[in-house]
């Protein structure tokens, strides 16, 4: 913040200083006019993240019903959220889909990656058809999804029984193994393009002599993929699992859009039991105190994550 | 996509020409068809919900809302696309807002992250570390947290139910990705060719925009991008900072299309929606899909 603050003087200055000392090979000796390039985004980052995120703190011990003002109450929001079922509740959910999610992108995305790795004719139609879904907005393919579910003009039940997988049609998002179900086949669909490619500049940035050399000493196929391969990817797949990891802890739209949280609060996540705590019910306070949870529970597991990695990458 | 991808060294796992016996290349053929068809089959399951909301939005409204639903259109009608245009305010309404956010986001994204990253590159200053780790900081907080207090912070700025409140909350969860992309770019274009634009008497900014900008195209192509990108698909910041419905964009009409109609809820609209609301992202990716890689593989992969 008080970056910003010392960018102020910097108009009026940095054009006498410009002219007098223009030696070539000194442009990063002048820290005003350096200022000056990194102003907006001082700005930025300190009226709408280190404010709000100063707020958001301020907020979690008050009492702050939307339209009023607040009153100080300590730690009883943080006392409330302990003996919050739904919110107990939605911390549950939301980790059981996050080790879901995780586990089965991971595994799609690596037989994809095989396709999308060869060298065969049509490859890139392959990766352009697997990409494709991620470009489209959480908002429209849940729309999407919820339309295909659908038991009486949907598309997924329509096919199922034309390959004579199925009788009648399924209530995709009738109970909540279903729904959780249906959120996750659209999670893959959607999210699993950008894993593969991620993966792919992962697999294509190992040298190749690697391999050659491995081959000339007698390395089986196997063998090449353990030692070589694997290792390799380690940081690759250290930064996906950051990603999925927290995008799924996150995750908000799909369920907000296709299962509204049912059947009977089934699938109700962490932000979405934030938003209707802040936005249904009004109670600022409260929100503020999940958020708070949520921030350093993120914050610890990027951290140990990351730590990992660095460890890894160090043996 | 594989436009960046393309010069690599063969496949790893493929053993390289050597020999090749009569077997071998019926192996091979085999190989080859099986890999097709698995491909084939994936790429068709990968791409027909698209081609299938697209399909259904050209039908009648009868056969929309028919079931079990036709395969194929039997008769191709744009009532659908007419009945969003009768829904609350018209479409015209979400698509001018959702293009206005995305050019606003796109424009400030872009000049913002080529500002700053041209500074972070190029000079030294005090609290310059602190402000390049705060910044790449906003990627470490989950936004949905801190939307709630961005909500106050708007409220005093008199930007609230405001595109441009909204535009500005979006370019700054753009900073981490932009600036550290920009700051790459430029640091990769040699000081020496911008030197000589300044000994010819150009201005730090001037020998900045007319030297080192035109090299660090592809980034600025890039951060526009996905600007574009986040703030056309966005839905839970619009949902929460605009609460005037001649204000929504495309996502929040398009969720609003299904829980305003109750018990009625018409297919053919609802995908016919989603066309609209998917189709530009399709069409930018796939013209400008080279740029999209090159930028993952500099910014996000790289450091």
């Amino acid at each position: 913040m008080s970056v910003t603050a010392a960018s102020q003087p910097a108009t009026d200055e940095a054009p006498t200083r410009r002219r007098v000392r223009r030696a070539p090979g000194s442009p990063g000796r002048r820290p005003l006019t350096g200022l000056m390039f990194v102003a907006p985004t001082g700005v930025i980052v300190a009226g709408l993240f280190l404010v709000p995120l100063a707020i958001l703190v301020y907020m979690s011990f008050t009492d702050w019903p939307l339209l009023a003002s607040p009153t100080p109450n300590g730690v009883d929001n943080y006392r409330n959220l302990a003996h919050d079922d739904r919110f107990v509740g939605a911390i549950g959910f939301t980790l059981l889909y996050t080790a879901i999610t995780t586990v089965v992108l991971f595994a799609i995305a690596f037989a994809l990656v095989a396709i999308s790795n060869s060298h065969r004719r049509g490859t890139r139609f392959y990766r352009t058809a697997f990409f494709l879904p991620y470009v489209v907005g959480t908002a429209a393919a849940s729309t999407m999804w919820w339309v295909d579910s659908s038991d009486s003009l949907g598309v997924f039940n329509r096919i199922l029984e034309a390959v004579g997988l199925i009788h009648k049609p399924v209530g995709f998002l009738d109970t909540p193994g279903k729904a959780l179900f249906s959120v996750i086949t659209l999670v893959v669909w959607k999210f699993i393009g950008f894993q593969v490619l991620v993966l792919l500049v992962g697999v294509q940035s190992i040298p190749n002599e690697l391999y050659e050399a491995a081959r000339v000493d007698g390395a089986s196929t196997w063998q090449r993929l353990r030692y070589i391969t694997v290792p390799g990817l380690k940081p690759t797949l250290a930064l996906l699992t950051v990603l999925s990891v927290t995008g799924s802890l996150l995750a908000f739209d799909q369920f907000f859009v296709l299962t509204h949280g049912g059947p009977d609060n089934s699938t109700v996540t962490v932000v979405l039991a934030l938003y209707n705590k802040a936005f249904q019910s009004f109670r600022l306070g409260d929100a503020a105190a999940e958020a708070v949870v949520l921030l350093v529970a993120l914050i610890l597991l990027n951290f140990i994550q990351l730590r990992l990695l660095r460890n890894r990458e160090n043996s | 996509m594989t436009a960046t991808i393309t010069p690599v060294p063969p496949a790893p796992t493929r053993p390289t020409r050597r020999r090749r016996s009569r077997g071998d290349t019926a192996a091979r053929a085999a190989r080859g068809g099986l890999f097709h068809v698995t491909s084939t089959v994936l790429a068709v399951a990968f791409l027909f919900p698209l081609v299938w909301a697209l399909l259904n939005s050209f039908k009648t409204k009868a056969e929309a809302n028919q079931q079990p639903p036709t395969w194929f259109p039997h008769s191709l009608s744009i009532a659908n696309y007419r009945s969003l245009a009768r829904f609350d305010q018209g479409i015209g309404t979400y698509l001018l807002n959702s293009v206005l956010l995305s050019a606003l986001t796109v424009v400030l994204a872009v000049a913002v992250c080529v500002l700053g990253g041209y500074g972070f590159a190029r000079f030294t200053f005090r609290g310059k570390t602190l402000l390049f780790g705060t910044t790449l900081g906003i990627l470490m907080v989950p936004y949905a947290t801190i939307l709630l207090p961005l909500y106050i912070v708007l409220g005093h700025l008199g930007l609230q139910n405001s595109l441009i409140g909204l535009a500005l909350v979006l370019v700054m969860f753009q900073l981490p990705f932009g600036i550290y992309l920009m700051r790459n770019s430029f640091e990769s274009v040699p000081r020496e060719l911008e030197e000589a634009a300044l000994v010819d008497g150009a201005s730090t900014f001037g020998a900045m925009r007319h030297v080192s900008l035109r090299i660090v195209m592809p980034g600025v192509v890039t951060v526009a991008l996905f600007s574009f990108l986040t703030s056309w698909n966005e839905y839970l910041a619009p949902l929460i900072f605009l609460n005037d419905g001649s204000k929504y964009t495309l996502p929040v009409m398009l969720v609003n299309i299904r829980y305003a109609s109750y018990n009625i809820i018409d297919f053919g609209a609802l995908q016919a929606g989603v066309v609209i609301a998917m189709l530009p992202c399709l069409v930018v990716y796939l013209a400008l899909q080279r740029f999209y890689v090159n930028g993952l593989v500099a910014g996000a992969l790289r450091g």
